[in-house]
Parts: structure tokens; C-alpha cells; sequence
């Protein structure tokens, strides 16, 4: 924990994951309407005592819409990153631990992978798909799992050679025991803070998916939907747009901050 | 430390809405002076897609039809008030048996190159769109041409098989080719697709692709001159961007939604100072259809519940902002065909329970309507337009209200025409259909129409409209025809196959500096003059000086 | 490679729902019968799937994309004129040199300030500098860019109308002289190529940062501050130098990026290019296209990456050298 008070960006990063976590969590209990309530006799009224955030296009209740909306906006982050990451965990351990053939052609997956646009190939799934929630985390998790593949590969080639691991080894551990008892831990912080990384940029690909029409479904509300409503009245409803906008901005500049700040923390390098 | 570069970041961004939001202070110019109308200028619009073929019958997207009208004749055409006015063809005579045609054509036409333009290329016309090689999901309605013929340079004669009575409105939107250009070209695949030679007011300039396509004055038109010299649309695929262009006076003419004519303009005095804005009743209307082949849409007391179950004037208060009409019959309100006897359904919420328990659901414990175990439950797909969506919310909310289980999909068009609307897999569309000037609708209400990839893919079949449909289609005398339509539309809102939501105004911002508009919109709507509108040159846009 | 990456492909366009050939964006039966037919001839539907891949494999290594199922009919890759001299120009070939324009310039933009930002904050590492720069680059990185694009059109194009909000090109742009129609697109060019550069800051900058430091702790760098040379010189000279290195690599990798564009940014800024050409043939099932434009953007990257391995090559001495013996 000291650690972190030293490291300024980091903790602001932890600061803000938490307080919107704490905020989605307790969504139901603080947010004063229902987030699909409609009342056409209060469409697009400003930010008031009544509705901190301004009333959006049906009347609904903008700051409610955007709490219940950050839950959704994490559960995309969280689901979509921890799809890749299990991927990329068991297929970066396995081309890291057995090498060989098996290595290439995962590698040889992970470059095909890697110059395809992503953002074309979840375009072309989702619309094909028709967009849910699920499918757009399933996609995103899909289309993002070539980096850790990597990361836990060549971590694994480091910590192969270790003498501990050889040790294990000719003791006769069977593979998954090595892997899971002694490469994976060690492992563990590139891992993470490129799980925290993942996180923010899945938040924003909801958030194009969402401007283009294949975002979350009405009338589930998202950061992204949101801000897709309120982008036609900038002028105008300004509301609408900055606070989900905001919003976007700082949970990913949080994730980001936090991330990084975790590199450096757990960075042996960085330990004095 | 770091705590305040945030701060400050975040007062950089708030500025910059700050300043966005402070008053423009540039000169004002006087708009509301009298003009005299004079040619030359250019008009610029604003358009989502980019057009994708100027051959009417080939394309089929609004983008094409728009351009292409501007550059092409048909041999007649509706006036202001939607009755039939000569284009091409001076006049036409019916004949008594009511089945043959005869159209008179202008003297001295020509197309834009200077060739004649004659009876031979009407003909060249009608055989392209009746050509089983050709492209076009219009030809059915010229495939009852039993037979056409081009006696002289000047007369065009087609016989019916049997007599036809939207005849006249099938040929007011074919769009006439040149013969001399076409014969030996593919119509599927052409030059003249991106390359059209037309006879009316405007002929293509330039096609920048992806960018912008521009018409200018075609002196041969034998129309006459139209005033205005340029017509110029730029293709900008997301509206608010082309909201922010035509507040930064950069293009002319655009489409606008409710909430940009209802609050935005209101509140912002400069825009009115220099932008008008023009409401008419569109030419379409958004409905809530039934999948009728699926149960419990098969029982005419469930439709008719949830038809008393949704509150239409909500729908239009809180999508439309009230800028719309409910309507009862699927005709235009106001015009001949529409039958003023019908009224919609009220909103009723327990008349809706009762007619719902008359077919046997119950509420359970929980609110939910049940029947025989299984709630009534179903889904609303719409396809990806924000009106759409929003009533579709609307609507959910309300049936939620009495206890039926709504959720919704919104899907793009393509996977909604294909995995939908093709296979009949749907429970529930919110869709819209267009208003036409025609009364027949036989292609979406007749039972024969229900194949794969036909119109009435809602599956409506109902002997007495079967036979309505038929008899529309012979029947020429316009007060019996008129008889026919009342009864038909009053069986369909008995029948309810579709909930009629609302037909919503089509609502336009025109710049100031383009006078000759017809306010308020005769029943044609404003552009239907556009060529009669015109640019003061004291108000013209500088063109050279680029920004 | 290229053998995968048309198995990529390939397999996205079965994914779509049913038959591929059911694929019509109308409610027209007739057209739609006659494009399954055209699509069952291209593509070999009736025959197994692996001797469809092959006879796929073998047009595309003839560059033969067939044309696009819209209406216009256009060739997906390349003009094609006809008898008459009449000249229809390519969907790629029209749409690729925006977006490499574009992107080419964001490229250049992002490297020339991160290289930058990426020093100065490891120069003043733990500084409020290195701070302010680190948050600067992410909030660039986390912004939504279709929301900043609207906020500066709105600011700079209808507020104050120091720049034009969307398009290429001004009105009547075909009047002026070559190089105002050049400084023309520039104007243009200014709020799209900012916008996606910003997101492009953070991973760039703080590669260059990291690399730096890594460098700044190795040995050769304390001699040289030993031997009394500059501070300036050691960092801008000796250690920049091995920092911009591994730089080329990540071009390399930056390729598909690069060639996808950006759908949305092409979208709000009405700029014709690959992504907004993408993102419309999806929504039209327009196959011919949405394989062509995925069959040339990966091959574009591995020309890319390949260009990028030979100029590391070229310019690492320990490389070179051993490409000597």
C-alpha cells in the first residue's frame, strides 16, 4: 500500500476504479428513478434538483441511466478482458512451455490474428451475429487475446530455465502442476496489469459499437448509448453528452493509470 | 499536484462547451427582404449515403431516386395538389373499354446530348423494365402491359389486359431512358449508371465518389430553365455532422428530426435569423405488425388488446414530440382514399385485460399474463433507426403496464430483411410503410403476396380484402374506387393484422437565402417546386474564397 | 500467413447467418435470386468447402475480387474500362490512398510527438513533467474520439469558422491553383488526422519513455556521462538513438490499424475511406467487397511488417553486420 501512496497516477487510477465500482454496485439503492422510466412530459430537461444529470430524449432520468450504465459498462470490461485472458493464458503457456511446433503455430494463429484489423473482424461479427451484450463481450474477448498470448509466453521462456522449475520438473511434477504451481504466479504481473489495460480499451469499443448501432440493445442503458443519443443535441442538449462522456474518460484514464501504476509497482526493476 | 492538472483538464474541456455555447457574433444579414427571382447559384444539401446508381429502376435506394429525379423525365407526373400534370407527355386519353392507354408526347423533346428524344425511347423503356435480364423489383406492374406500341415519333399506346388502375401512377415514376445510348449497354451493369443522359431541368456535373455529386442546369431541358444553377449534395453519412454544417451555414438544405425543430431552433435565435423550417405531413407511416402465422397473433382479441393496450398519442408525444398524426386507414389523412369514418383505437388498458382474458390469459402472482402455463411473452425487432427504437421503448413500457412480457432487438437492416423478416421468424415488427398516392396495396395485403421475400410477409389473409384488392385494381371510376378503399381500410383496422402508430411530418430546415418555397407546403410537398426556387445573388454563398 | 489470414477471412464470411447465399439487403426477390445465383458461380457454393477455399485462393492470386453486389456493380479492387472507353474506377483503388494519407500523416504525428513526450518524461522521470505528460497521453488515449471530434467541430468549425467541419474538399475547390487546393486538404486533413493521433500518443510515448529509461541505466550510457560528455548529447544522441530503434517494429505492427482507418472518425469527418467502406458493405452483406478489402489490408500488413524487419535491419549495426557475414 505504501507503495502505491508514493506512486500519485496509480493511486487516482485505484481511486477512480473503486468509486465506480462502488457506484454500479449500489446503482439500485442511490439512483433516484427507475433508469427506463419514461415521461414525455420532462424530455430533455436540463441538469435541476430533480434530475442531477438533465433528462434524455424520452424523459428518462439521465444520472440514473448513466449509474445503471456503468454497470454495464464494467461487466463489458471485466467479462470481455476475462475471456481473453483465459485464452491467452492457455494458449501462451502451452507455446510457452512445450515450444516446438506447438509454439509456431500458435505464434504463427496469434500474427494472423494480429493483422487482421480487429476492429473490422468484431464489426463484421457482430453485425452478422445481430448485436447483444453477450455477443459483443464474447467478441471483444475473441479479438483480444493475441497480447497476453504473448506476454505469458515469453514470460514463460524466462522463468523455464529457472532452477526451480527444472528442479520441479525432473522431480516429476506432472506439466499442469508445474504450470499452474510455478510458471503461472510468477507470471502473474504482466498478466494483470495487461488484464487492467484490456479493460479500458474494451470500454471504449463499446462505446464505437454503440455510435455505429451495434451496441448494447434498448433499452438497456450504456455509457455508450448514452452518449450516441446526446451526440445529435451537442449543441444543444449538452448534458446528454458530457456526462457519459466523462465518464468514459476518466473510468479509462483509471484503468489506464491504475495499470501502469501497476507495472511500475510490481515491476522488480522499480523495488529498491 | 497531479490533482490539479485533472482539474484543469477537466475546466479545458467544460470551456470548450463554454465557449461553444456563446453567442455567434457575426454581421447579420437581412433574409426577409423581397427578392427577384434571377438563375444562377448553388444549392447544397446534405445526404447519408452516397447514391448508388442514377437508374431509377435499377437501384432502389433513396440516395439514386432523389438525383435521379432531378435528371430524369417520366411521361407524367403529380402537381402540387397530387393530381396528374403532363411531363413528357403532353396529354393522355383513356379509351372507353378503360384498358388502352395513349399518351401524346411533348413536340421537340431532346435529351441533354441534343438527340431527339421520341415515343421509340419510351417503348425502348417500358421493353427494359419488362426484360426478365433486367435488375428491378418494379417490373411486375408494367408486366401487365399486355401491349405497347410507338405508332409515330409522338404517340405511346399501351393496352391492359384487363382494365389496371393504378396504370397512371406506374408510369408517373418510370423514369424515361435514351434508347440511343442503351441499346447495346447491360442495364445491370453500365456506364451510364454513374453517367446518366436525362432530359429534365438538371444534368449530372461531377461525381467526386464518396464525397459529393453535383447537377447543373441542363440547357436543353425542354422544361424550361430551372433558377437555380448548381445542386450540389455532399454526402456526410452521420447527421450530427450535418447538423453542425448547416448551422455553419455551409449547406443549404437538410432533413431535421423533432427535437432539432422542436427545441434546438427554438432556442437558438440566431439559426431562425437564417435557417426556415418547414413541416408537411411525410409520406409514411410506422406501424407495429403482427407475425399472424404465430400464435397467440392468430387470435384477432389479442391484437385488438394490445392495439387498445398501447397509447398512440404517447408514442407521438414522446417520439415525435407531437410532430405527427395518428392515423386509421393506411392512406394520407386528408386525401380522397383516407376513410374519415374511421377513428383508431383508444387507449384502453382494462378493455385490453378483458379482450386478453377473453382469449384466455391470466394474471399470475407475479403480474405476468398466462395461458395454459406460458405468459405471453414476445419480442419487438425493429431495424436500426432511432425513431424506430424509441417508440419501440415506448411501447414496451406500456405493455409492460398490463402485464405482458416485451423485450426488443434492434438489428440493421440486412440481417433484419434476412434472418426476420424472409424466414417469418419474428413474433413482432415495428416497420414502417410508405403513404402511397395509388390506393392499391395489394402487393402487402393480398394473400397471395406472402412468398419469401414478398411484402405481406406478416402473413394477412382475408377473403374480403383479397376481393376489395381485386376489384381496386380494375375499378377506374375514381367514387367507387373510393368506396372500395373505405371498406378495405375498415376491415384492416378491424382485423388489426398492424397497429397504426403514427404518421410523422416530414420536417425540412431550408436556408434563408433560397426564396421561391411554397410555405405552408401544398399537399406535394415544398420540394415538388424546386426548381422554381431561387438564390438572390446578394445572398449567394462566396464559392471561390475556400475556407 | 497468407494462407491463414484467407482462412480468417473465409471463415468469417460463413459465418454469416445461413447460407451466404441468402444475403440480399431487399425486400426484391428477383434480384436476390439472380445475386445467389452470381454468388453460387463466384464463390463455387454447391461444391465442398475445402475445393471452394481453393478456387477462392486461386481468383485472389489472380487479384481477381469480382465486383461489388451493389447496384453499381463496381470492381472491388481495381478500374476495369469498357468497350467504350467508359472508365469504372475500383471501391479499394479509390478508397485506400485516403486512408493511407491519412493515416500516414497521423503516423508521422504520433511518432514526432511521443518521441518527444516519451523523452522528456523519462529525462524528468518522477517529475510533475513526467506526470502531466503521462496523464496528458492517457486522457488523449481515453477520451471517446467521435465525442472530441464533435466538441472541435463544433468549436473550431461552427463557433469560430477557423476550420471547415467535414469532407475533403471546400466548394468550388476545383477552381483554385494546385497548391491552394493543396493547403485546401490540409485544412481538411487537420481535426481527422489530430483526433485519431491523439488516441495513438499514449502507447507510443510511453514505449519511448520506458525504452528510455531501460537505456539511460545501461552501462555504455554512464560511461559516456563519465567521459564528460553532455547530458543533452547523451540523451538526444547516444541514447535516442537506441530508444526510436525498436520504434520500426512497432510501425510494422501499427499496419492494420493503419489500413482499417477508422470507421468512425471517416464516419463523423465524411471522409470516403477503407473503414466507412467496410462498415457499409457489412451492413449490405456486399461479400466481394468485405473479403477484398480483408484479403488486401492483411496483405498490405505483412508487406508492412516486412519492410519494418528489413529497416530494423538496416538500421541496427548488430543486424547488419551479421547480414554481412
Amino acid at each position: 500500500m505504501k507503495i502505491f501512496l508514493k506512486n500519485p497516477l496509480a493511486l487516482s487510477g485505484l481511486i477512480i476504479i473503486l468509486t465506480i465500482l462502488i457506484l454500479a454496485l449500489v446503482a439500485p439503492i442511490i439512483a433516484p428513478y427507475d433508469p427506463n422510466f419514461i415521461d414525455i412530459n420532462s424530455i430533455l430537461f436540463p441538469p435541476s434538483i430533480n434530475h442531477l444529470m438533465g433528462t434524455d430524449g424520452l424523459g428518462r432520468d439521465v444520472f440514473s441511466r448513466m449509474l445503471y450504465g456503468a454497470q454495464i459498462s464494467l461487466l463489458v470490461g471485466f467479462v470481455a478482458v476475462g475471456i481473453a485472458t483465459f485464452i491467452g493464458v492457455i494458449l501462451g503457456s502451452l507455446a510457452g512451455f512445450y515450444r516446438g511446433w506447438v509454439d509456431s503455430l500458435i505464434m504463427r494463429f496469434v500474427d494472423i490474428m494480429l493483422s487482421i484489423p480487429t476492429f473490422f473482424l468484431i464489426l463484421a461479427v457482430i453485425a452478422f451475429l445481430t448485436p447483444s451484450i453477450w455477443n459483443i463481450m464474447i467478441v471483444i474477448g475473441l479479438t483480444s487475446w493475441m497480447g497476453v498470448t504473448r506476454l505469458v509466453r515469453a514470460e514463460f521462456f524466462s522463468l523455464r530455465q529457472r532452477e526451480y522449475v527444472l528442479a520441479a520438473e525432473t522431480m516429476g511434477s506432472n506439466h499442469l502442476s508445474i504450470i499452474i504451481k510455478h510458471l503461472l504466479p510468477n507470471s502473474l504481473t504482466p498478466i494483470i496489469v495487461s488484464s487492467v489495460l484490456g479493460i479500458a480499451s474494451a470500454v471504449l469499443v463499446e462505446s464505437g459499437l454503440s455510435f455505429l448501432g451495434l451496441g448494447v440493445q434498448a433499452p438497456t442503458a450504456s455509457w455508450g448509448n448514452i452518449l450516441t443519443d446526446g451526440k445529435e443535441y451537442i449543441q444543444f442538449a449538452w448534458w446528454l453528452s458530457l456526462f457519459p462522456g466523462l465518464a468514459i474518460l476518466i473510468t479509462v484514464l483509471g484503468y489506464n493509470l491504475l495499470g501502469e501504476g501497476l507495472r511500475d509497482i510490481l515491476d522488480p526493476k522499480n523495488k529498491i | 499536484m497531479k490533482k490539479n492538472f485533472l482539474f484543469f483538464n477537466f475546466i479545458f474541456i467544460l470551456s470548450i462547451f463554454i465557449i461553444s455555447c456563446s453567442k455567434d457574433t457575426s454581421e447579420v444579414i437581412n433574409y426577409n427582404e423581397e427578392y427577384k427571382n434571377i438563375f444562377g447559384g448553388s444549392l447544397i444539401n446534405a445526404m447519408a449515403g452516397e447514391p448508388s446508381n442514377l437508374i431509377a429502376m435499377i437501384a432502389g435506394d433513396s440516395a439514386s431516386s432523389a438525383i435521379a429525379g432531378n435528371i430524369f423525365n417520366s411521361l407524367i407526373k403529380y402537381d402540387e395538389n397530387l393530381n396528374y400534370a403532363p411531363d413528357l407527355a403532353e396529354s393522355w386519353a383513356i379509351s372507353n373499354n378503360q384498358k388502352t392507354i395513349t399518351f401524346k408526347l411533348k413536340k421537340g423533346l431532346q435529351w441533354a446530348d441534343g438527340n431527339p428524344l421520341t415515343s421509340a425511347d419510351v417503348l425502348f423503356t417500358w421493353k427494359l423494365i419488362t426484360n426478365p435480364d433486367t435488375r428491378t423489383p418494379y417490373a411486375s406492374d408494367y408486366q401487365l402491359v399486355k401491349k405497347a406500341s410507338a405508332p409515330d415519333p409522338l404517340t405511346f399506346k399501351i393496352t391492359y389486359e384487363t382494365s389496371y388502375a393504378p396504370a397512371l401512377d406506374t408510369w408517373s415514376s418510370l423514369h424515361i431512358l435514351p434508347k440511343h445510348i442503351l441499346k447495346d449497354e447491360d442495364i445491370n451493369n453500365t456506364f451510364f449508371s454513374r453517367k446518366p443522359t436525362g432530359s429534365s431541368y438538371y444534368k449530372l456535373d461531377d461525381w467526386i465518389s464518396g464525397q459529393q455529386v453535383s447537377l447543373k442546369a441542363n440547357e436543353k431541358s425542354v422544361l424550361g430553365s430551372p433558377l437555380i444553377e448548381k445542386l450540389i449534395s455532399r454526402i456526410i453519412p452521420d447527421t450530427s455532422s450535418q447538423f453542425l454544417e448547416l448551422t455553419a451555414d455551409n449547406i443549404d438544405v437538410m432533413n431535421i428530426n423533432p427535437i432539432q425543430y422542436q427545441r434546438v431552433f427554438p432556442a437558438r435565435k440566431d439559426l431562425q435569423q437564417k435557417v426556415a423550417l418547414y413541416k408537411e405531413l411525410g409520406n409514411g407511416y410506422t406501424y407495429l405488425g403482427f407475425n399472424l402465422k404465430k400464435p397467440p397473433f392468430n387470435d384477432i382479441r389479442v391484437r385488438q388488446a394490445l392495439n387498445y393496450a398501447i397509447d398512440k398519442d404517447e408514442v407521438i408525444k414522446g417520439v415525435l414530440l407531437g410532430l405527427g398524426e395518428s392515423i386509421s386507414s393506411p392512406y394520407k389523412p386528408g386525401t380522397r382514399w383516407n376513410n374519415p369514418n374511421l377513428s383508431p383505437y383508444p387507449y384502453n388498458p382494462s378493455k385490453a385485460l378483458e379482450l386478453l382474458q377473453e382469449a384466455g390469459f391470466k394474471k399470475n402472482n407475479d403480474g405476468i399474463l398466462m395461458k395454459n402455463g406460458k405468459p405471453l411473452k414476445f419480442e419487438i425487432i425493429t431495424n436500426q433507426n432511432k425513431q424506430r427504437e424509441m417508440t419501440a421503448v415506448v411501447i414496451q413500457k406500456r405493455l409492460q403496464e398490463i402485464g405482458v412480457d416485451v423485450s426488443i432487438r434492434v438489428i440493421e437492416w440486412a440481417s433484419f430483411v434476412n434472418r426476420f423478416i424472409k424466414t417469418g421468424d419474428f413474433d413482432v415488427v415495428v416497420l414502417g410503410w410508405s403513404l402511397s398516392l395509388d390506393p392499391d396495396q395489394y402487393n402487402i395485403w393480398h394473400s397471395s403476396q406472402q412468398g419469401p421475400g414478398q411484402f405481406n410477409f406478416l402473413g394477412y389473409s382475408n377473403k374480403n380484402v383479397d376481393r376489395l384488392l381485386e376489384l381496386g385494381r380494375k375499378e377506374l371510376n375514381v367514387s367507387k374506387r373510393e368506396e372500395i378503399y373505405h371498406k378495405f381500410s375498415k376491415y384492416l383496422l378491424e382485423d388489426s393484422p398492424i397497429i397504426y402508430l403514427y404518421a410523422g411530418y416530414g420536417l425540412s430546415a431550408v436556408h434563408k437565402r433560397v426564396k421561391g418555397i411554397k410555405n405552408p407546403a401544398p399537399p406535394a410537398g415544398i420540394y415538388h417546386n424546386n426548381y422554381d426556387w431561387f438564390l438572390p445573388k446578394p445572398l449567394r454563398r462566396n464559392e471561390i474564397s475556400a475556407r | 500467413m497468407l494462407i491463414g489470414i484467407s482462412l480468417v477471412s473465409f471463415f468469417i464470411m460463413h459465418l454469416a447467418p445461413g447460407d451466404v447465399t441468402s444475403s440480399e439487403a431487399s425486400f426484391n426477390p428477383k434480384a436476390s435470386e439472380e445475386s445467389r445465383q452470381k454468388l453460387r458461380e463466384l464463390y463455387n457454393l454447391d461444391k465442398p468447402v475445402i475445393i471452394q477455399y481453393g478456387l477462392w485462393v486461386k481468383r485472389i492470386a489472380q487479384l481477381d475480387f469480382g465486383n461489388s453486389f451493389a447496384s453499381h456493380q463496381k470492381p472491388v479492387l481495381w478500374e476495369r474500362t469498357d468497350k467504350s472507353g467508359n472508365v469504372t474506377k475500383g471501391l479499394i483503388q479509390e478508397s485506400l490512398p485516403i486512408t493511407l494519407m491519412i493515416n500516414l500523416l497521423g503516423i508521422c504525428i504520433i511518432f514526432s510527438i511521443s518521441i518527444f513526450l516519451g523523452t522528456l518524461s523519462a529525462v524528468r522521470q518522477n517529475t510533475w513533467v513526467d506526470r502531466s505528460i503521462t496523464l496528458f497521453v492517457f486522457i488523449g488515449f481515453a477520451i471517446p474520439g467521435f465525442w472530441l471530434a464533435l466538441l472541435l467541430m463544433y468549436w473550431t468549425g461552427v463557433s469560430n469558422q477557423w476550420l471547415p467541419i467535414s469532407g475533403l474538399h471546400s466548394l468550388g475547390y476545383q477552381n483554385l491553383s494546385n497548391f491552394d487546393q493543396f493547403i485546401d486538404l490540409l485544412k481538411h486533413l487537420i481535426l481527422p488526422v489530430s483526433i485519431s493521433s491523439l488516441s495513438g500518443l499514449a502507447g507510443i510515448s510511453l514505449y519511448v519513455r520506458n525504452g528510455m529509461l531501460d537505456i539511460l541505466h545501461q552501462d555504455f550510457i554512464t560511461t559516456a556521462r563519465s567521459k564528460g560528455l553532455k547530458e543533452s548529447k547523451v540523451v538526444f544522441i547516444h541514447a535516442l538513438k537506441n530508444a526510436i530503434l525498436p520504434l520500426i517494429t512497432i510501425v510494422g505492427l501499427s499496419i492494420p490499424g493503419l489500413i482499417g482507418g477508422s470507421v468512425i472518425a471517416e464516419s463523423i469527418f465524411a471522409i470516403p475511406g477503407m473503414g466507412k467502406l467496410f462498415y457499409d458493405s457489412v451492413l449490405m452483406r456486399d461479400f466481394p467487397v468485405i473479403m477484398g478489402i480483408l484479403t488486401i489490408g492483411s496483405f498490405l500488413t505483412l508487406i508492412g511488417n516486412l519492410l519494418a524487419d528489413i529497416g530494423y535491419a538496416w538500421a541496427d549495426p548488430r543486424v547488419r553486420k551479421g547480414l554481412v557475414k
